[in-house]
Parts: C-alpha cells; structure tokens; sequence
C-alpha cells in the first residue's frame, strides 16, 4: 500500500468537491472566474472542503485513539458518550450563557465531553467479562441516557428545535467567518501524531505499559483530552457524525496492523475521503436541496458497523 | 410461590391501577366532566392498547429467546416500523388510497420483513448476546437514519401527514385508528392467551421443548408473526418507545417469580398500564411539564438496563 494513491484520491475528490453545488462554477473556467463564481468559491466551497477534509480527519483518528485507550475495537466517540456529553455541554452553554460567542460554547462542550468520557472510562473499569461488545453496548446506552437528559431540559426551556440543527451534522451552513474553529483541531491531530507511539504501548494494556516504564495515567489523560477537544469541536462546528470514528480505524488495522505510527495518517486520510464522498453525495442525490451529511454518513456507517461486528463476532 | 400469594400480588396492583386511573380521570376537570372525560378517556384507552401490546410482546420474545435484555424495541423493531411506514408514504403518498388498505399493507410489510431480519439474527441457536444487542442498536440508528433520509425528501404535505401518523405520541392519539385496532388488539391478546402454556415449556429451553413435543421452529415463527403485529400497533399508535416493555418485563420478574405467562402477562400489562397513566399523570399535572412521557421512560429505561447488565455480571443470558 503506498502512500501516494490514497492522499492524490483525496486531492483529487477535495477537488472535484469544490465544483459541485447548485452555483455552477465549471472547472474549465478556475482562471476567468466571473465576480459571483469566486465569492461563492472562496465563501463558502473552500471552506466546506476544507473542513470535509479536517472533520473527517478528527473524528476518525479520535476513534482510533479511543479504541487504543480503551483496548476495544468498537469504541469511537459516537459509542462512548463523548457526542453526547458535548451535546450537553452545549445545551448548558445555551441556558447559562445565551449570548456566548461559538467559543465559549465550543469550551463548555469541552468540559462536558471530556467529564462525559472520564465518567464512562470509569464506569467500564467496573464492567465484568472480557466481552468485547459490552463497552460499546453499555456506551451507546450511556450516551442514550445522557441524551434523553439533555432532551427533556431541551423540552423544558423550548430548544428542541435548535438543538436539533446541532444534532445534524451538516455542512450547508459553512461559510467563511464561521468555521475557522475546525483549525483548532489540526495541532491536536498533529500531537496525536507525535503521541502515536505511546498510544501503541497504552493499546497494550496497563501492566504492559508500566513495565516499559511509560508513565500510563498521564498518556491517558493526555489522549483523553486530545478526543475531547476533537470531538466537542468538531460538534460545535459541524455537528455529530455517527459511527464514522468507529468503522475508518477499524478498516484500516485490517489492512494495516495495529502499529499506529504506521496506521494513523492513513485513518486520517480514509476518514477524509469518505466523509468528502459522502457530502458530494448529500449535494447530488436530490439537487438543488442538499441532505444533511449525516443521515448518509448513518446510513453507510450504520450498515458497515454491522458488516465489521458479524465479521469480528465470527473470530 | 403459593398461588395466594400471585393472586394478592395481582391484585394489590390492580387496585393501585385502577386508583391511578381513577386519579387521572378525576384530577382537575373543574365540574367539566363531558370534556374531561372524552379527551382523558382516548389517552387512557390508547395507554391500556399500548401496555397490553407491549408487555405481551415483550414477555413472549423474552421467553422464545431466553434472554432478559433482548426485547423487540432494543433490537430495533419499531425503527424498522418506521422506515416502512415512511417508505411507503413515500412512494404511494400522492394517490389516495383507503387507510384501511394502507394500514393493512404497512402491517403485512412489517410483518413480513421482521420476521425475515429476526429470523435471520436468532439463526443460531448459541448466539452471542451482546453481538445481538449491538447489532439491534446499529440496525435501528440505520433505520432511522434511511427514514430521516426520505423524510427529507418528501413533500411538505405528506410530511406533515407522515408526522400525524408515526408520532401521535400519548398528548394527540389518532382516534380513527384507536377505533380500528380494538378488534385485532383483542385478537392478538387471545391468541397469547391460547398458546400461553406452549411459551411456559420453553422455559424449560429449546431441547425440552422439542422432546416434548413442540415443532419448535413452526411455533418460533408464529410467535415472531404475533410479536411484530403488536409491535406494529403500539408504534402505529404512540411511537417508538425503547425501553417500556424492558422495564415492564424485568421488573415483573423479579416480583413475579413464576413460570406462568398467563400469571407473567396479566401483571405486567398491568405494569405498564400503571406506569404510563401514573408517569402521564406526573408529567402533566404534578410537576407540570412540558416534557414527553417518553424522555423519562427512555431515560430511566436506561438507567435500569445498564444497572442490570452491571449486576447480573454479564455472565448470563437469563
């Protein structure tokens, strides 16, 4: 597998995703834009591309470290509570501090996400059994409960219908001047690069790492931390994204090991690229309305999950 | 345990019941009684149509697949009711046809697709429990998602029908089809009634029941058939609710420690029944809520799964 191939695909798809949408902007036309075809290229295709790439990236790579942390294949933001308790965050963010700007709800969602995470990283020290199916399992419930906490507050104070829009993961909103927060995530994903080999060791459990004489709880914390300022930015700029952190890691340690050095850029590159896909998709399936990306990333990533648990259940 | 101490049990929450129906009838009507009545009656006969459909269907798949975490909701059921319902205003939204025909064909469909999907996932006889669970999940936010996905595409208009139609949550009933399924409510009931003593042998597990004498796989398919026409009804009528029957079921088991159904049926529908006029009760008038009833049961349902799977060690199918 060389590198090359994936990355000019994803160029290439990045490409071809700046000239899809209802304003036509021909390609053949890039050096005689007229004054409407660049404002809405520079605006808003530019940076949805741009935060394709980033979110998709993000997410992937946090559910790569989560299932290295955890030492489970089916974790991933989305099965550990970590969307929903950043959703929570938003909510209190919307009932104590109305008129906060995107950064101090994008930092309360933080919070959230990342007490969600630890009190779900707790709860499963307590599980019994070696089952690798319970976590995920307690983890989708986890996050149900959480949800169904910030769906009765949202019913109380009459928010549903906006917090709806932030369930949604959508990308028809991006424009310039209200996105620029997705860059926050490219230095975390640059440190996870250069924590990729500690990860590794803490993929291999406490005493292993330990006997190495890695200092266990601090890399935890640390990659604890790195997901959640991923995940809640990624939730407060987009939205939520269900199950891609869980099939593109595990796609990619089936063709690539578990050596996450090696397999990190390419699980950011997949999750790029299929996220890319699957919005070139929302736009054209039902022109000139657009899907909400979310519902093609459910529908695939639902129907693959599945396909990855029977295959891994038959091991 | 003494069949005295089943009847007092029964009994004690039948009365609790009937106060609590009594509370929710009565409560506030300000010398209004004709208007009280009416509007709180079609909510109480949908809570009473729910609660016997739910609790029935939840027991019965409980048994027929020996596990007291499996229940047809958390295997994504009723999100596979929904996607059929959608898909079908989807395509034949435009052209008029008779609700009788549309529900029957939305019924006939569903029926026909769980138990081609269920039948599928309990092919094994040893299957793994969690694998189950997970994939019931996964399956049901697929359903959702593919739903959702038509949904968007639809016209306005046959979405605001669409709406009516699947969530008619506990506040807005839709009389005209409350009306309808009373006969076939009272059909499905009978027929659970009849073959209650061939669900008490599979408690004694499949091998049991074979060398007993039971086709086994004719009997799993009938069940099956029952299991997703109540399920059907009780999301045509209210929704999908997760995690009522979970609730319901576990909780009588643990009061109810028989082998019975007919004994596990009547509490438990009762149960339910309790619970949904009681828990509408509070969240209306009580702590006068905007909320839906059914973020609380979600919630608490919740709750109580993970506290069970923590407790029971997650050893055990029982």
């Amino acid at each position: 597998m060389k590198k090359s191939i994936p990355i000019i695909s994803l160029v290439l798809l990045a490409v071809l995703s700046l000239f899809i949408g209802v304003q036509s902007i021909p390609i053949q036309d890039i050096f005689q834009l007229s004054e409407t075809q660049s404002l809405v290229l520079w605006t808003t295709r530019v940076p949805r591309t741009i935060s394709l790439v980033i979110a998709g990236a993000t997410i992937s790579v946090s559910g790569l470290i989560m299932q290295h942390l955890t030492q489970n294949k089916f974790v991933s933001p989305t099965t550990a509570g970590t969307m929903d308790s950043a959703r929570l965050g938003m909510l209190v963010a919307m009932l104590f501090f109305p008129s906060g700007t995107i950064l101090v709800k994008s930092l309360v969602a933080f919070i959230f996400a990342f007490l969600g995470t630890v009190l779900f990283i707790q709860l499963i020290r307590v599980l019994p059994g070696k089952n690798q199916l319970m976590v995920p399992l307690v983890g989708v419930m986890f996050g149900n409960i959480v949800g169904s906490i910030v769906t009765f507050f949202a019913y109380q104070y009459q928010l549903i219908q906006n917090m709806t829009s932030w369930l949604q993961g959508s990308f028809s909103t991006i424009s310039k001047g209200n996105y620029e927060l997705i860059y926050v995530t490219v230095p975390v994903l640059i440190i996870c690069y250069l924590y990729a080999y500690q990860f590794t060791i803490v993929g291999m459990g406490e005493e292993f790492s330990i006997s190495v004489g890695m200092n266990y709880k601090l890399v935890h914390l640390i990659g604890l931390l790195l997901i959640s300022v991923a995940s809640s930015v990624v939730l407060v700029t987009i939205g939520g994204l269900p199950f891609l952190g869980v099939i593109i890691p595990n796609i990619v340690s089936l063709m690539l090991g578990d050596y996450m050095k090696d397999t990190l850029w390419m699980t950011a590159v997949s999750g790029s690229i299929f996220l890319v896909i699957a919005d070139i998709l929302s736009r054209v399936i039902y022109p000139p309305y657009e899907l909400p990306v979310s519902l093609i990333v459910g529908a695939l990533g639902s129907f693959i999950f599945v396909i990855l648990l029977v295959k891994g259940a038959k091991k | 345990m003494k069949h005295k101490q089943i009847y007092f049990r029964l009994v004690m929450l039948l009365l609790l019941v009937l106060l609590s129906i009594g509370l929710f009838m009565t409560y506030q009507t300000y010398g209004n009684w004709q208007f009280a009545l009416t509007l709180r009656g079609k909510k109480l006969l949908a809570f009473v149509i729910v609660g016997l459909l739910t609790s029935f269907s939840t027991i019965s798949f409980q048994t027929i697949t020996q596990s007291h975490f499996l229940t047809p909701s958390i295997l994504g059921f009723d999100s596979l009711y929904v996607l059929v319902q959608t898909t079908l205003f989807f395509y034949f939204g435009q052209t008029p046809t008779h609700p009788m025909i549309m529900f029957g064909l939305n019924v006939g469909l569903m029926v026909i697709f769980s138990v081609i999907l269920f039948g599928f996932l309990l092919r094994k006889e040893s299957q793994d429990l969690f694998l189950l669970l997970m994939i019931g999940m996964v399956l049901g936010t697929f359903f959702r998602s593919v739903s959702t996905f038509l949904q968007v595409l639809m016209d306005p208009n046959e979405y605001d029908k669409l709406q009516g139609k699947l969530f008619a949550s506990f506040s807005n009933v839709d009389v005209s089809l409350l009306y309808m399924v009373i006969p076939i409510v009272i059909g499905i009931i009978l027929l659970f009634w009849i073959v209650s003593p061939t669900l008490d042998v599979f408690h004694l597990g499949t091998c049991q029941a074979i060398n007993l004498g039971i086709n086994v796989q004719r009997f799993r398919w009938f069940i099956l058939f029952l299991i997703s026409l109540s399920v059907a009804l009780s999301t045509a009528l209210i929704g999908p609710i997760t995690f009522l029957g979970f609730i319901v079921a576990n909780i009588t088991y643990q009061i109810l420690p028989v082998y019975k159904h007919r004994y596990l049926f009547v509490f438990s529908a009762l149960l339910s029944i309790l619970m949904l006029v009681l828990g509408q009760f509070l969240v209306e008038h009580i702590f006068h809520m905007n909320t839906t009833l059914s973020v609380v049961i979600e919630f608490s349902g919740g709750v109580y799964f993970i506290w069970k799977l923590l407790s029971e060690r997650g050893k055990t199918l029982q």
